[in-house]
């Protein structure tokens, strides 16, 4: 290395150069872009003709060549719903524990270990789980309510992980300031930090019932069929459900081409659900983070 | 947040009302058990998953089982519960998709990170997280609809569905895991080594791959790592493109069988208590091993990436 | 909306005990037959509900073994082993007939192949006939595709036609149609499916002989009553004890004349009265 700094120009087209060279990068993020969007407009330039009122509230008619896919929405958003129940009270009461009353011991490291481990456990073993569990050992048989159990134990560590986040993120004073006026423990935690976090909890929320809504493995052995022509009518019921529908609609159907507008439609229906979880989520994300008014 | 000095006065001060009182341990019974219970889940299903899986090893040795080369417990003579067949099909799988997500995620990881702010950072990383949560289902319909049939066109292979296909869809599912983690890993090196490096000269590019690249490494592991559970934890995609032929593959358009699939396929066509049952418990404890292992592994990455700066 | 429906959902459940539902679960193969023949049954019953799911006959015996069916349809009979098992288990298994299938092997379109001998057959998915110009054909190499062992058709297609393990190189598919799917996008392709299955575009059927005297073809109704087609079997159903109740209702309405039509439009046969009087045994 010369001890003399390089004359200016040269180091002017070095850095230009570089510069130039740098946004390479963004030719396979460029492509992954375009990707998502191409996928996507595929999707709806072949499914968007087949959505129609009487598609998205009549059942499947004609050996399901016709019809709707009423009973598949029915389903997904009843199993979601059920798995809510079980997830979001478990869930938010122990983020609530892990990140206001554990203390620094080995025991919550372990529960805190085992609950993110929870969260990379494959959707087939918890189906595997479920059907163990739920359907045979508790003999809760192909329902509802097993299906719904079992999703409920796989969103729990993605509520829990989003809500520990949420409550942490309110800073010491607004607690120490309750606590200072007399209150106990649990009402502090109750006035002054839940109502603060639970845009966050929401947040959480509304990213897991994207996520259940599109998962099919733990429903497959737990609850969901084919085809049935009535609704839901109680906790032990079958139902149909959108992932499962997309996937018996392009694998299993006998006249496959025939119906394959139809999943096309089934694939976009279930696209939007999700998506439209996902972007009130993040919508509502970006407005509680832009709005802090505890960040001083 | 419970062990600041002022808790300590206040907990030493009785609340003037007894049911406020009790109410506040009640509050502490109800967290405490659900978290416990959050917790017992996963001791659950591997207990679960050990007590019915090893119940296979009465009839299956099992030698046979972790080295056999041949999966076919329905077999017209005797059943083979060979696990290679299977655990080849998942790895290889995931290795293609590794082999194109690492390369392409990281890459676009350093330009999210080191160059694009603002609204068109947040748009790009909202976007990449919107496409992670596209169901399983619809990559799976996507692949058999489209790219299978590209496939065989442009490889004249007689089908598209083969550990090819396979393993770009799953590509395209741990991409978004490998550009948001490996962003995550570069935002946490400190920006006084950046300045350092502009201040003696050099280049972004340089910067980027020779200064904050190799600091970030234990982070940008762990995302590959999570990227690899991703992959191999994929049962719905898959199912639908890889063909599903449980035999050790020779080339890229061969069909394959993972473990996540054949455990989804074969699940309820076996008899409840039957030697077949279990098996397929015995390979959700492999998997579940797998995707155990791969959790750890990057969470001490992450936070051994994390402890190296604060010094 | 879906607060209503939760709501509503909810005071169902907690009102209720279990739903008098009927599930059918087994068969691929009979799938889209009886989810059709579900269909008309719940028209013409409103307050009957027949829930219908697939997986592969394997999945239907298994189920009706640990009495976890109400009806299983099987496109191959239960195995005697399996019968001591339901037995073991308490369940008793019931047969019924509710349509003939004949077992159709395809070839892609262009292949000039027209028959098989069984006996050919077997060597083709036994993997020892790799090449179609061993046969006359072009010089093409052969794809197997088949199903899953989940199926009936795949056990019944191994222990009729090939006798034998398959190749390992056959393709496993997750049903009928995807098999029409893939032979009919693959020149050199071989596959099985039900005869509901067979009338496709892009796919040419085989006539199959026993003995390489005489060829039939599975489109010929009169072959396959006769028994002449080699691959010509009884699709089946199978109940715990003889059906009662809602099953009872649904199976005798398969077996009626209005059922039967619906077997005949979806591709299958209809029942010979051989098979007519033995359901009927089964139904008293």
């Amino acid at each position: 290395m010369t001890t003399s700094p390089p004359p200016a120009r040269k180091l002017h087209r070095t850095r230009f150069a570089s510069s130039y060279r740098f946004w390479l990068l963004g030719i396979p993020l460029a492509l992954f872009i375009a990707f998502i969007v191409y996928m996507f407009a595929y999707l709806f330039r072949n499914g968007l003709g087949v959505i129609s009122w009487r598609f998205l509230t009549e059942p499947p008619l004609k050996g399901m060549t016709e019809g709707g896919i009423w009973p598949c929405i029915v389903g997904t958003i009843l199993v979601t719903f059920v798995s809510l129940i079980f997830s979001v009270p478990v869930g938010v009461c122990s983020a609530i524990y892990l990140s206001e009353y554990a203390p620094a011991n080995f025991l919550t490291r372990v529960i805190r270990s085992s609950i993110r481990s929870l969260a990379g456990v494959p959707s087939i073993v918890y189906g595997l789980f479920g059907v163990a569990l739920f359907v045979s050992a508790m003999k809760l048989g192909l329902s509802i309510l097993a299906s719904g159990l079992t999703l409920g134990l796989m969103n729990l560590p993605w509520i829990i992980a989003t809500a520990e986040e949420a409550i942490n993120a309110i800073p010491g004073s607004f607690r120490e300031g309750a606590l200072a006026l007399g209150t106990t423990k649990w009402e502090a935690i109750r006035h002054n930090v839940l109502p603060y976090a639970f845009p966050g909890i929401l947040t959480g929320i509304l990213l897991a019932v994207a996520r259940t809504m599109g998962e099919t493995a733990p429903i497959l052995f737990t609850g969901v069929t084919y085809y049935t022509k009535q609704l839901p009518s109680s906790l032990s019921s079958k139902f149909m459900a959108l992932p499962y529908h997309l996937f018996t609609l392009s694998t299993q159907h006998d006249q496959m081409m025939k119906v394959r507008p139809l999943a096309f439609g089934t694939a976009i229906v279930l696209l939007v659900f999700v998506l439209a979880f996902d972007g009130v989520a993040f919508a509502f994300r970006l407005r509680t983070s832009s709005s802090n008014k505890w960040q001083v | 947040m419970s062990a600041t000095p002022l808790q300590a006065v206040a907990d030493s001060v009785p609340p003037r009302h007894r049911s406020r009182k009790l109410t506040d341990k009640a509050a502490v019974a109800v967290f405490g058990a659900s978290s416990l219970l959050s917790a017992v889940v996963l001791l659950g299903i591997l207990l679960f998953l050990l007590l019915y899986g090893v119940r296979t090893f009465r009839e299956v040795p099992i030698l046979h089982f972790l080295f056999g080369t041949v999966w076919n417990p329905d077999a017209y003579g005797k059943p083979a519960y060979g696990l290679i067949p299977l655990l080849l099909g998942s790895f290889l799988s995931t290795l293609i998709a590794l082999v194109i997500a690492i390369p392409l995620g990281v890459a676009s990881a350093i330009l999210i990170s080191e160059r694009l702010k603002g609204w068109v950072r947040v748009t790009i990383k909202t976007l990449v997280e919107l496409f992670a949560g596209f169901p399983s289902v619809v990559l799976g319909f996507f692949g058999l609809v489209v790219l299978a049939p590209l496939i065989a066109r442009f490889f004249h292979v007689p089908s598209g569905l083969n550990l090819l296909n396979a393993g770009l869809l799953l590509a395209l599912m741990s991409l978004p895991t490998i550009i948001s983690v490996s962003d995550d890993a570069l935002q946490v090196v400190p920006h006084s080594y950046r300045e350092g490096a502009y201040a003696l000269g050099a280049t972004p590019w340089t910067t980027a791959f020779r200064i904050v690249l190799p600091a970030a490494r234990s982070g940008i592991l762990a995302a590959v790592m999570l990227g690899f559970g991703r992959a191999v934890g994929e049962t719905m995609a898959v199912m639908m493109v890889a063909g599903n032929a449980a035999l050790i593959p020779h080339s890229l358009f061969d069909p394959i069988r993972t473990i996540t699939s054949t455990i989804a396929i074969e699940l309820g066509e076996s008899v409840f208590g039957s030697s077949h049952y279990f098996s397929l418990f015995a390979l959700g404890i492999v998997l579940f091993l797998i995707a155990l292992g791969t959790n750890l592994v990057a969470e001490t990455l992450i936070k051994r990436e994390k402890r190296s700066f604060t010094l | 909306m879906k607060k209503l429906l939760t709501i509503a959902a909810l005071a169902a459940a907690v009102t209720t005990l279990v739903a008098g539902e009927v599930l059918v679960k087994g068969s691929d193969t009979m799938l889209n037959l009886v989810q059709n023949l579900a269909e008309a049954f719940s028209t013409a019953n409103p307050d009957a509900t027949v829930s219908v799911t697939g997986g592969g006959s394997g999945v239907g015996i298994s189920a009706i073994i640990s009495n976890e069916t109400d009806i299983a349809d099987a496109s191959r009979s239960i195995k005697s082993k399996e019968i001591s098992t339901a037995r073991a288990n308490g369940v008793n298994p019931v047969e019924y007939v509710v349509a003939i299938d004949g077992v159709c092997v395809i070839v892609n379109a262009s292949n000039p192949i027209e028959k098989l001998t069984i006996e050919q057959l077997g060597q083709l998915y036994q993997g020892k006939t790799a090449n179609w110009s061993a046969l006359g054909g072009p010089n093409k190499k052969v794809s197997l595709y088949g199903r899953q062992p989940s199926s009936g058709t795949f056990v019944y297609f191994r222990d009729e036609a090939v006798k034998a393990e398959y190749a390992a190189s056959m393709r496993q598919m997750n049903g009928n149609a995807q098999i029409v799917e893939g032979v009919r996008g693959d020149e050199g392709a071989i596959g099985y499916v039900g005869v509901g299955y067979a009338r496709e575009q892009g796919v040419k059927v085989v006539k199959l002989s026993k003995d390489g005297s005489d060829y039939y073809s599975p489109l010929d109704k009169a072959a396959v009553d006769a028994g002449d087609y080699p691959l010509a079997r009884p699709l089946f159903q199978y109940t715990n004890g003889k059906a009662k109740g809602d099953a009872k209702a649904f199976i005798e309405f398969e077996l009626s004349p209005a059922g039967q039509k619906i077997v005949e439009e979806q591709g299958f046969y209809p029942l010979t009265q051989g098979y007519q009087d033995k359901n009927n045994a089964n139904l008293q």
